[in-house]
């Protein structure tokens, strides 16, 4: 019986791995396993064969591929044209430092076994081994900053819950990764989900919380279900319930869907929309570590920051806080999307150059042609043009630069982009998605496409352009929170970096 | 749509989630998952059941896109047109899909699937590397 991997991950089905592995499971010498993705997705559908010498991939695999590779894959052919290798050897992955996706694309997510043959719940049990008050100061010393965008160190805010008195306490997940470009969030939801379980309840346990919740855009069906599966599983391996892993402790998670609104993705919406009302922001303080779902202490973490506890309470947190660069410490999934040639997860230490991303692994652009900017850090993120590629990849650099690093992710454009456009989108994207509780940023928004609109049409440029500057100026200083107050980062940049698109349509 | 058929989709959702935290959104979900859509009639329902105000009720439902207040008489199709998919030529395929007259072309802000744009969702199942032709073929295949 030999057994093959066709990946589950939603990007992969999106390209026919479904119908691959269906193809597959005919051949009843095969034993199909649905993985994760390695986070390759130029090569996806990736079937990866397990042989003597290791797994070896063929991909893009297309279901007419199949008959003629099915033969071959007993005996590892290397000869056929979809050959790429033995997988964990190729440069694309073997340069990574894969700490937090160590086992995507590697393991089945929904078996148990594989993820405790793969280093699963050894972070837990150390956790569980220790005072509440040493696991937050384990996770302080790691560095672990917030992967959401923020950068917010974790273990503060986990202090700041596990100070406030004894009583209902919440942890949440925030899991609506709406910003374009990213999609690592995703991968650990449908792809080990069991991790995140495992950072929860170590988060649970750190701050006396009982009780936690999982917001999921519903924008990913699969992911919601693979959670949902997950969760079940952990509560029947006693991971999750009344004792988790047989000790006093007591705690259960729930997944919550979104329902197309960007918007929550910003903690406070998401915290009124987990309390089922509209997802407006809150006005901060309080803070909601102290007064957060119900007016109760909560921890709010973004899926990446909290499923890379585990491994740093079973490694410890100077192993963690060794990767990485000045106050970036440890690793960053880094997702390359948009106009690339080889998109996908880049899991690296801090500081690795945007040019090294954009070039070495990402290969250039999908369509051939010249790279003219990428956006790094979501929609509400700076557009960098090529000579800014130089930047290390880390929050100060990146704050220093008038650029965020955000969640991670960087969106690649060949010279055909029109950056007019592009500004344009951004306000129009924030008018749609405001959740209109302040004024800067529900009426700036509008006020901003049409400006935009002036600019391009040749209106009076120079003065709607200084307008355009002082609306920015007034949307990052007056909006409540990172939407009206970062909408101005693509545009700023746009205008500073590839001014011509502005004006060269005057008549 | 019948007010029983109505009334029997919000009693069953709201057993379902009664006790749920905050329950209205998964109520909701489930409401439209049964319905296809939140119909008018079921707002004053969802109030009374679940001790809320109709302006709550009426506020959440109009609050997120995933909402709909009508039955839709096309097929949907989700276009992704945010910026990743745009750098690969979203815009073309939303005109592609607009020009076709059995669908419901509606814009998403990112399906996750940003490395292999551009991207379209439909019922509930993401598809990568669409254009024109492609986005036909799947019409096709999963009528």
């Amino acid at each position: 019986m030999t057994t093959v991997y066709v990946p589950r991950d939603s990007a992969a089905r999106s390209v026919g791995s479904d119908e691959v592995a269906a193809a597959l499971a005919q051949d009843p010498a095969l034993r199909v396993v649905r993985n994760g993705s390695r986070g390759m997705f130029w090569l996806e559908p990736l079937v990866e064969v397990e042989t003597p010498a290791g797994r070896i991939g063929y991909g893009p695999v297309a279901p007419s591929d199949v008959d003629g590779l099915r033969p071959l894959l007993a005996t590892g052919d290397v000869t056929h044209p979809l050959y790429v290798g033995r997988v964990e050897e190729l440069p694309w992955l073997a340069g990574q430092q894969r700490v937090t996706f160590a086992r995507m694309g590697v393991t089945d997510p929904l078996s148990t076994q594989d993820y405790v043959a793969h280093g699963g719940l050894v972070g837990l049990r150390a956790a569980l081994r220790r005072t509440q008050a040493e696991v937050v100061a384990e996770v302080t010393a790691s560095g672990l900053r917030g992967r959401g965008g923020a950068g917010f160190p974790a273990g503060v805010k986990w202090k700041t819950v596990l100070d406030c008195p004894e009583g209902l306490k919440f942890v949440c997940c925030n899991a609506d990764e709406g910003d374009s470009g990213t999609f690592a969030d995703r991968m650990v939801l449908e792809g080990d989900p069991f991790m995140l379980i495992e950072g929860m309840t170590i988060a649970a346990w750190a701050v006396g919380a009982r009780e936690g919740y999982v917001y999921i855009r519903s924008e990913y069906p699969d992911a919601v279900q693979t959670m949902r599966a997950a969760i079940d599983l952990a509560r029947a391996e006693g991971w999750l319930g009344e004792r988790v892993l047989g000790s006093a402790f007591a705690f259960d998670l729930h997944v919550r869907v979104g329902a197309g609104a960007y918007i929550c993705g910003e903690e406070t919406s998401m915290l009124e929309s987990l309390e089922g009302k509209r997802g407006t922001v809150r006005a901060k303080p309080p803070i909601p570590a102290i007064e957060g779902l119900f007016g109760r202490p909560t921890v709010v973490n973004n899926v990446l920051t909290l499923a890379t506890v585990p491994v740093i309470l079973a490694d410890g947190a100077e192993h963690y806080a060794a990767l990485g660069m000045d106050r970036s410490r440890g690793t960053q999934v880094f997702q390359l999307g948009g106009n690339v040639k080889r998109g996908g997860i880049v899991e690296t230490a801090f500081g690795m150059t945007l040019r090294e991303l954009v070039e070495s692994y990402g290969g250039g652009t999908l369509t051939g042609r010249p790279v003219r900017a990428v956006q790094a850090g979501g929609p509400l993120g700076a557009y960098l043009p090529e000579s800014r590629f130089d930047l290390p990849l880390e929050y100060e650099a990146f704050a220093a630069a008038g650029a965020m690093l955000g969640h991670g992710g960087v969106v690649v454009f060949d010279d055909t982009v029109d950056m007019a456009a592009m500004a344009r989108f951004a306000m129009e994207f924030c008018a749609e998605e405001s959740c209109g509780k302040c004024t800067p940023c529900r009426v700036g928004a509008v006020r901003g496409v049409e400006v935009i609109d002036r600019i391009v049409a040749g209106e009076r440029p120079d003065e709607n352009l200084a307008l355009l500057e002082d609306l920015c100026e007034l949307m990052t200083d007056g909006s409540l929170c990172a939407m009206g107050g970062l909408t101005p980062m693509p545009v700023r940049s746009a205008v500073a970096f590839f001014p011509d698109d502005f004006l060269s349509r005057k008549p | 749509m019948r007010i029983e058929e109505v009334e029997a989709a919000v009693r069953k959702a709201v057993a379902e989630h009664r006790d749920d935290r905050g329950p209205l959104l998964p109520v909701l979900h489930a409401v439209h998952a049964a319905l296809g859509h939140v119909p008018e009639s079921a707002i004053p329902l969802l109030a009374r059941e679940l001790n809320l105000s109709r302006a709550d009720v009426h506020g959440v439902v109009t609050f997120y896109h995933d909402f709909r207040r009508t039955a839709p008489e096309r097929r949907v199709v989700r276009i992704c047109r945010a910026e990743a998919c745009q750098a690969v030529g979203a815009a073309a395929l939303v005109e592609q899909a607009g020009a076709l007259p059995d669908i419901l072309a509606e814009q998403v802000f990112c399906l996750g699937n940003c490395a292999l744009g551009p991207s379209v969702q439909i019922d509930g199942k993401t598809h990568g590397r669409v254009d024109g032709p492609r986005l036909r073929a799947i019409l096709e295949e999963t009528r």
